[in-house]
């Protein structure tokens, strides 16, 4: 193992996983009340909310990409802003890399989580108004606990696509060493002919992948059975 | 008293009823599926708009100015479906509804639940399913207590048993109830006051003398051998031939359908 890790800088692997696990818990917090208004809310502005908050499944990252990097410049209102009151620089940071990320995962949480909501017997929730809760105890103490098989799989394929993001992080993060996760370190090893590193990342990517989208599976047949 | 009067614009017709229940009293709407019966009771619970005037014991649910939430509307309501909450045991259930424990063992113990009470909804029959949920309504103490056919998915021998349940709790909680059936041997046992509707409209309303409490009018369509074909209401039942003809109207015992 101490062979393996002089040979390999695993920096960039863990990261990765540093990035995905902040990102899948923010998500998760801000995901969460949306996906429950979403799916109880008959107001007009719901098809524009979930146009947009699916925008990152059909653009290519680049164009996320472009517009975060505009948007998280010094030049730019909100990057002047940050930089002059907080004192808070977003680009080629890990915190840019966050708020980049958590945009380019946003509809991989809220989907999953807003059909299952959606699929909830309707008369339950009633039921839980009637016993005088209302909708946030409702939410946390009736929906949520109901949905369990569907927030694991949110949880679980929200941390994988952050963990494969590329294009995002290439334009926001640079290539910088406080940036440098595992899809960036892969093309700049290609980039090298370092190829031996490029494949021992890519295998540990295309496992952890593999086993990820297993468990979803196996969640999910679990969730049918019941 | 409940002061009830609701309008709103349905698919095909308009729900148009308006009616007064005195305190205590067990009243039923019936009427075929699609009717608008389910839709009186959710638009009472506050889980639905109308054009509604609700007022319970002095205090106005709903008016032009007044909207109260489902929350503030001190009801009890038995779904269809009974939308137990899935997550919780029996005992959970009614404790989320009100954390009074002495009174969940109460419940438990007239319901016949005590030895399910740990037990999550998915491993009750439906007459345990349907128990709990009435048990869940009533330790709210509701101050009117609805029914969407509760017992509509059941055989016949627990809808029996469980429509004298529902009587007995009913009178012992002193709740002022409406209960919504298509089922008529089911509505005549239970009520004091039957509401007929049609396509929205009350278009029969009648008290029950405790004399036919007990007794459903029923006319003879088809004559056999030994048995005849009776109507009641849109159902037709199987009962012994007595010398009747074709048109004859015969009263059965409510417990013998």
């Amino acid at each position: 193992m101490e062979i393996l890790k002089e040979m390999i800088n695993f920096t960039p692997l863990l990261l990765s996983f540093k990035l995905a696990f902040i990102t899948t818990l923010i998500l998760f917090i801000i995901a969460t009340p949306l996906a429950w208004w979403l799916s109880r809310t008959t107001n007009k502005i719901k098809p524009i909310l979930e146009a947009i908050s699916a925008l990152p499944i059909v653009l290519p990252p680049t164009v996320i990409g472009f517009y975060l990097l505009i948007a998280f410049s010094k030049n730019s209102p909100l990057g002047s802003f940050l930089y002059k009151n907080f004192n808070i620089e977003l680009l080629f940071t890990f915190s840019g890399l966050i708020i980049a990320s958590i945009f380019y995962s946003f509809p991989f949480m809220l989907q999953p989580l807003q059909s299952a909501f959606e699929s909830l017997n309707k008369n339950m929730i009633e039921a839980s108004f009637l016993c005088k809760k209302n909708s946030l105890q409702t939410l946390i103490f009736v929906a949520l606990p109901n949905i369990k098989p569907s927030i694991l799989s949110a949880l679980v394929v929200t941390f994988a696509h952050t963990i494969g993001e590329f294009g995002v992080v290439l334009m926001v993060g640079g290539q910088l060493e406080e940036t440098k996760v595992a899809s960036i370190a892969i093309y700049e090893m290609v980039e090298n002919l370092d190829y031996k590193n490029a494949h021992i990342y890519s295998a540990i990517l295309v496992a952890f992948s593999f086993f990820t989208l297993l468990l979803v599976y196996f969640l999910k047949r679990k969730d049918g059975k019941n | 008293m409940v002061k009830i009067k609701i309008f709103k614009k349905l698919n095909s017709f308009n729900l148009d009823v308006n009616f007064t229940i005195k305190s205590g009293e067990f009243i039923s709407i019936f009427g075929k599926s699609g009717s608008g019966k389910t839709t009186i009771l959710r638009v009472i619970a506050g889980l639905e708009s109308a054009n509604a005037e609700i007022i319970v014991k002095d205090k106005i649910y709903q008016n032009k100015n007044i909207f109260l939430t489902p929350q503030k509307r001190e009801i009890g309501f038995v779904f269809q479906n009974y939308a137990l909450f899935e997550n919780m045991s029996v005992l959970e259930n009614l404790l989320f509804a009100n954390k009074d424990i002495k009174l969940a063992k109460y419940l438990l113990k007239v319901c016949e639940l005590e030895d399910k009470k740990n037990l999550k909804p998915k491993f009750l029959s439906g007459g345990q399913k349907q128990r709990t949920a009435l048990a869940r309504a009533l330790i709210t103490k509701p101050k009117l207590l609805l029914l969407d056919e509760p017992l509509s998915s059941l055989d016949s021998e627990i809808r029996n048993r469980l429509q004298d349940e529902i009587k007995a709790l009913s009178k012992e909680f002193k709740t002022t109830t409406i209960l919504v059936s298509h089922d008529l041997g089911e509505v005549y046992k239970l009520s004091d006051k039957i509401l007929e509707i049609k396509e929205g409209k009350i278009i029969n309303d009648f008290n029950i003398d405790n004399k036919i409490k007990n007794r459903i009018r029923a006319k003879i369509i088809k004559v056999y051998k030994d048995y005849a074909i009776a109507l009641i209401g849109d159902e037709l039942i199987k009962v012994k031939n007595k010398n009747y003809k074709i048109g004859d109207i015969i009263f059965l015992e409510a417990k013998s359908l």
